[in-house]
């Protein structure tokens, strides 16, 4: 009998997944009707955490850059949205126009630091990480670590505000998900997950490695930036110790190592694992960071795919498939 | 003005000297080590509880400290490294990295926040200085760091070149696989790599120990000074490293001139130009650009 093969780029299972996302996010966007106002507080944390996951996922998971800077885009987010709102815009403009100035940054600083590579790329980004905070203290509106604030926001009333800002940062998730899922799913998306497996046979084939890479570190950028400016939304003062900190790589590590390098849907998974933990043991301080270091650590030597790697190995699962699958058509198995 | 460059000069012996291990692993194993800075920190820590709970100096602390790191060198390649190699290039930055926080988050727990130094128990060395001419005096103890940076620097060469084992390391750091058909244990190899290296960490760490003050989280800015050293200086040669180190310093000094707050811009801005110059003419290491500006090949 002749066999025949079709490719599958979708299953039964990602229908289904789509709708049951469909579903929760009709909810979340109904949150701050029903929620009380510790809770919407918590899920706001929750999509940044996300997007974090997800953005630093897409650089290291994807574009196999591994960047330990990426508080520079958080930071400077957040520095561009106090400058732009103390400049008079409206405080919730100037939080996406920060990111989008960072965006822009990024661009050329993509063509610099897209020639290191593996190690040197990642400190090289810690050092400018570095020298951005030393920069930003510079700014007298900043007077160094004593810092600012984003006061503009006061002309909305407080419920207004974390309402505003919960939806703001659902809608950012929304849109960076769903435009790195479709990236992943286009032809450039193919030529990422080519990059991630062989970067050498990749280049070999015609992807057109420095233009993906760059795709990847400017969306990344933005997408740290969107945190960074709503965590600035919801934390209102700026210090830039508590924003250029290597903490906050620390997280994105430790989310998306847990969650699952690499994997789409791993990303969000470690998002939520990290929320749940520091809602559990977030005020235990020094250990949770100790606790955050070793796991990371114990997950790169052992676990390298996460949980969701993991899962996906025994179960097949694919919520949300990005990629290309052969299938035997009528008459094969499976 | 001469004064700031003799002082930057001396400053960059220190930058080398936490260089040189950095750049040794990286050029016999390909591996960043992100904990690097954190080591030396905890290396520190070390002396001090030896000074500061049993009265032993830190120079006489050394030759129980030294021991110790090599011993955790050894154990960090076992453990760590050798799994992480094996499992991608990504995966040794993202397990030292784990390392780094665990590292600097349990000096916190056991230390706490407030800023230590080793130079108490050094007695006149750590303040006694060389009078050079009116203007310009020299701290006894940065010539000595000075001093034991080309000693190691050289010694590392020396292993390198001229020694069965750093055969064995050269031969290892070409290919781990083939070695073995020659009878070299790659893995013992390197575990007595990294265990060298970490012993360049501890002298690092006293260095910086005795030098200045640290805290719990200093490990950070010691990996930055180190990766940025040994990169200006093109990693895997001596004199590179420390060209590198004083390159670094001098960046540092001349920022401090223009503003206060300009040391650490300084060096960072002299490490992103030399590394916009490497990228951009290849080969542009900064030994090779001061060979060229002097007008020697």
């Amino acid at each position: 009998m002749m066999k025949t093969h079709v490719v599958e780029r979708w299953t039964e299972t990602a229908r289904v997944t789509v709708i049951v996302c469909a579903v929760v996010l009709a909810v979340l966007a109904l949150g701050p009707l029903v929620f009380g106002a510790g809770l919407v507080d918590r899920m706001t944390a929750l999509f940044i955490y996300v997007i974090l996951a997800a953005m630093w996922n897409a650089l290291a998971g994807y574009g196999g850059l591994v960047s330990v800077g990426q508080q520079v885009f958080f930071g400077l987010g957040a520095y561009f949205a106090v400058r732009l709102a103390n400049a008079g815009l409206d405080p919730f403009v100037s939080l996406v126009l920060g990111a989008g100035i960072v965006a822009a940054i990024s661009l050329p600083l993509s063509a610099f630091m897209l020639r290191l590579r593996g190690g040197e790329f990642a400190i090289g980004m810690w050092v400018i990480a570095a020298l951005a905070h030393l920069l930003v203290n510079l700014d007298t509106l900043v007077r160094g670590e004593t810092g600012t604030s984003l006061i503009a926001l006061n002309a909305y009333s407080a419920v207004a505000r974390r309402d505003g800002i919960y939806w703001l940062a659902l809608v950012a998730m929304v849109a960076l998900l769903g435009a790195l899922y479709g990236l992943l799913r286009s032809r450039t998306g193919a030529g990422i997950q080519a990059i991630r497996d062989d970067e050498a046979a990749a280049a070999s084939l015609g992807v057109r490695i420095m233009r993906t890479k760059r795709i990847l570190f400017v969306l990344a950028a933005f997408g740290a930036a969107m945190a960074g400016t709503l965590w600035l939304a919801t934390a209102i003062t700026f210090q830039p110790n508590a924003y250029f900190g290597v903490q906050w790589t620390a997280y994105m590590i430790f989310m998306v190592l847990v969650g699952g390098l690499g994997t789409f849907e791993g990303a969000i998974l470690g998002a939520v694992i990290f929320f749940l933990i520091e809602t559990w043991f977030g005020a235990s301080g020094v250990w949770y960071l100790v606790g955050l270091g070793a796991a990371a650590l114990v997950f790169a030597l052992f676990l390298p795919r996460g949980l969701w790697g993991a899962l996906d190995d025994r179960l097949q699962l694919r919520l949300l498939p990005v990629g290309y699958r052969l299938r035997e058509s009528a008459g094969g198995k499976n | 003005m001469m004064n700031a460059i003799v002082q930057g000069v001396l400053l960059g012996g220190y930058y080398a000297l936490i260089a040189s291990g950095l750049s040794f692993m990286f050029s016999v194993m390909r591996i960043i080590n992100l904990a690097h800075g954190s080591l030396a920190v905890f290396a520190a820590y070390l002396l001090f509880i030896l000074a500061d709970s049993y009265g032993i100096s830190p120079f006489l602390g050394l030759l129980i400290v030294l021991p110790l790191m090599a011993l955790l060198g050894w154990a960090l390649q076992r453990f760590v490294l050798e799994r992480a190699a094996r499992a991608g290039l990504l995966v040794p930055i993202l397990a030292t990295f784990g390392l780094a926080i665990v590292v600097d988050n349990l000096l916190f727990e056991q230390f706490g926040a407030d800023t230590r130094s080793l130079a108490p128990y050094i007695g006149d060395l750590s303040f006694n200085s060389w009078q050079i001419t009116d203007d310009i005096s020299v701290g006894q103890f940065a010539v000595l760091t000075f001093v034991a940076a080309v000693a190691v620097l050289t010694l590392l060469q020396v292993i390198l070149s001229f020694t069965p084992l750093g055969r064995a390391i050269r031969a290892t750091s070409e290919d781990a696989d083939t070695v073995g058909l020659v009878g070299i244990d790659a893995r013992k190899v390197n575990a007595i790599a990294t265990a060298i290296a970490l012993v360049t960490v501890g002298l690092a760490g006293a260095a910086l120990g005795l030098r200045a003050t640290f805290d719990p989280y200093a490990g950070e800015p010691q990996l930055l000074f180190a990766f940025e050293a040994a990169v200006i200086g093109g990693a895997g040669s001596v004199w590179g490293t420390l060209a590198g180190g004083i390159a670094l310093a001098l960046g540092q000094a001349l920022g401090a001139e223009i503003a206060p707050q300009g040391f650490l811009i300084g060096g960072h801005v002299v490490f992103l130009v030399v590394l916009f110059a490497r990228l951009f003419a290849p080969g542009s290491t900064f030994p090779a650009m001061l060979r060229r500006a002097v007008g020697r090949r």
